[in-house]
């Protein structure tokens, strides 16, 4: 039992040697490739879109005010699909570095 | 969707049509919810059966469960740090879910739940829901400083705060969109080449041969959609983690 340590340290060696061990941080996270990365951005600034244009829509239908709130709405929803695709290259909370 | 005369009809996979006979119409029940039962049933009885041995030195079976559980379990606690410990069931079962329907639709015959949108909206609503309690429990009223971010100038939160909050209710839509986007693109993509084999070989000699190019596209568009079922199951459970992420610390 006493050699368990000395094991340890020798297997995280090998391991090491053989790509085996992922290294903390870069392994863990989104993918990365050019595909993924302009899919997701796309994704974002639609969706972000679709809620904003559907908020604009329903408060426009409920206070009767059309198209006002809709095309304030639809401006917002722009601006957070934009905010969305900055946040994908920038996230403002980064997942705890220990 | 439909060229003239043969039609190559791409889209007719996704219908819903009542199985089990009777029972089955009677109550709406759907091939979809069908492989969701099979895709439940498949993961109980891959995490049941395959540990059933508890082997030091693990068969098949317990390895793939032991990787998936420590896979996952990995991704959570990687991305919550230890507080996410607590979120690792509902991640793992989302994550089993989702790649269970996604491989499931890779078969002949068989339906993949999680091109519906209805499907993968509620599994992002889910979602949505909790990180949202999550984030209000933990943090009380302090959560809807998450709108605000500090340091932003006063003046600026009129235009800040509709912003951050559509921005905020984009996730569950964006989360959902990805998954169902990706798994109907796919099997479109097969479908309509497997049409055209089918319509290029009926074309005589020469279109035996041409029918090939297609074939071979789709060979290699099946190796594609497996990578493509796991990365999109992958996709959802980190995504959610990274929200899971964002509720429990704020900022």
């Amino acid at each position: 039992m006493n050699t368990q340590p000395d094991f340890d340290a020798r297997l995280k060696q090998a391991r090491a040697q053989s790509g085996l061990e992922k290294d903390p941080k870069g392994s863990q996270g989104l993918p990365k490739g050019p595909w993924g990365i302009g899919f997701r951005a796309g994704v974002e600034v639609v969706s972000a879109l679709v809620v904003g244009i559907g908020i604009g829509w329903a408060l426009d239908r409920w206070l009767g005010t059309w198209p006002w709130l809709f095309l304030v709405f639809f401006v917002l929803g722009s601006a957070a699909g934009v905010m969305n695709v900055y946040r994908l290259f920038n996230p403002r909370s980064r997942p705890k570095v220990k | 969707m439909a060229a003239e005369g043969k039609a190559i009809d791409a889209l007719s996979q996704f219908e819903l049509s009542p199985v089990l006979g009777m029972v089955g119409q009677a109550v709406g029940f759907s091939q979809a919810n069908l492989f969701m039962v099979i895709a439940v049933l498949l993961t109980m009885g891959l995490l049941v059966y395959g540990m059933r041995q508890r082997a030091i030195v693990p068969g098949r079976l317990q390895s793939l469960a032991e990787t998936s559980y420590e896979f996952v379990h990995e991704l959570v606690t990687g991305q919550v740090g230890d507080e996410g410990k607590r979120f690792f069931p509902f991640v793992f079962a989302l994550f089993m879910f989702v790649l269970f329907g996604n491989l499931l639709g890779m078969l002949p015959y068989a339906f993949t739940f999680t091109s519906h949108i209805a499907v993968t909206f509620a599994l992002a609503v889910i979602v949505f829901v909790l990180i949202t309690v999550v984030a209000i429990s933990i943090h009380g009223m302090h959560f809807f400083s998450y709108f605000f971010p500090e340091g932003a100038p006063k003046i600026l939160a009129p235009l800040i705060i509709p912003i951050e909050v559509i921005s905020y209710f984009s996730r569950p839509v964006s989360l959902s969109v990805r998954l169902f986007a990706n798994m109907v693109a796919g099997h479109v993509m097969l479908k309509v080449f497997a049409t055209f084999v089918v319509l290029m070989g009926s074309a005589g000699a020469v279109g035996i041969f041409g029918a090939v190019a297609p074939l071979a596209v789709n060979v290699a568009l099946v190796g594609f959609e497996f990578l493509v079922a796991f990365l999109q199951a992958y996709v959802f459970a980190i995504l959610t983690s990274i929200y899971l992420h964002d509720a429990v610390h704020l900022h």
